[in-house]
């Protein structure tokens, strides 16, 4: 296979700007629970980590400069684990 | 050492690597499902019992491991420029910020361990099934995850070593890219869990 495939240099700008992000949102995780939102502050919580682990697996893991493949590989994998969350929850709820 | 009849497949390496990585994805994926429902019939305790956490050092742990990924990820970005001292800093901060978030854990537990918090202790079981679950839950899960920075530490200490004999440079670097994809995994870890167990009171 083609070993040059990779031959692309993130810069140490953009790492940096995704660190800035990334510590920003977690204070703003921090802030919101110490508002008393009830049950919108898990929702809050847990769509911010989502936010940020796309970011991690953008920037740092270089899904973005990968081929397509990969990208589709970690979709599926994603979903599957949205689809087994999601059945489990209907599997609780209507018992 | 001739590198012309080595055989060599980075893309296969990465690939290899991404499949195993989703593998723990799913491990870790079962566990926060296991939470997610212990949670759902638990309110209340889980509530409670997350109250016990310390936000303060939850979150300083969440901003080491997130600048010690960048690092990572710089050091990769300072060897294909062929910058042999930038990538060794960078991999020796992040190796630095790993031991620092593990002398974190050390004290958090050590701590929970002090107050009779441990799983099967007296005092927990006498506090409820729900405490029982979210402090069973808790030691397991950053238990497992504390392995997994065991591991990745000395996974980034064994590409320090390969860096300095220059087996890992400017153009063979696949396997400290592996090593960066299992710590960023780590972190993901990590950005699920700080909110799930410090942030739900």
């Amino acid at each position: 296979m083609d070993n040059k495939d990779n031959t692309h240099i993130v810069k140490y700008r953009t790492y940096l700007f995704v660190l800035i992000t990334l510590i920003v949102f977690t204070f703003i995780s921090v802030a919101i629970t110490g508002i008393q939102l009830g049950k919108l502050a898990v929702v809050g919580a847990l769509v911010l980590a989502s936010f940020k682990s796309s970011l991690v697996l953008w920037y740092f893991m270089h899904l973005k400069y990968e081929n397509q493949f990969l990208r589709l590989m970690v979709g599926l994998v994603l979903f599957v684990f949205i689809a087994v969350l999601i059945v489990t929850f209907f599997d609780y709820s209507f018992q | 050492m001739s590198t012309v009849a080595v055989h060599r497949d980075d893309v296969g390496s990465k690939i290899g690597m991404w499949l195993f990585i989703f593998t723990e994805l799913l491990l870790f994926g079962g566990l926060f499902i296991v939470y997610a429902v212990y949670r759902y019939k638990n309110p209340v305790a889980f509530h409670l019992a997350g109250e016990e956490l310390d936000v303060t050092v939850g979150t300083l742990n969440t901003v080491i491991l997130l600048i010690s990924s960048a690092t990572v990820a710089m050091s990769i970005s300072a060897v294909q420029y062929g910058n042999k001292r930038a990538t060794l800093s960078y991999l020796l901060i992040t190796i630095l910020l790993a031991l620092f978030f593990m002398i974190n854990k050390y004290f958090e537990w050590s701590g929970k361990f002090g107050h009779g918090m441990y799983p099967g202790s007296e005092k927990l079981t006498e506090l409820g099934q729900g405490e029982v679950l979210f402090f069973g839950l808790y030691f397991a899960m950053t238990g497992l995850h504390a392995l997994h920075i065991i591991i990745g530490v000395t996974i980034l200490l064994i590409m320090l070593v390969r860096i300095m004999n220059n087996k890992i440079n400017k153009t063979y670097f696949v396997q400290l890219e592996n090593s960066g994809l299992y710590w960023h995994l780590v972190d993901i870890i990590w950005i699920f869990l700080f909110p799930l167990f410090y942030l739900i009171s």
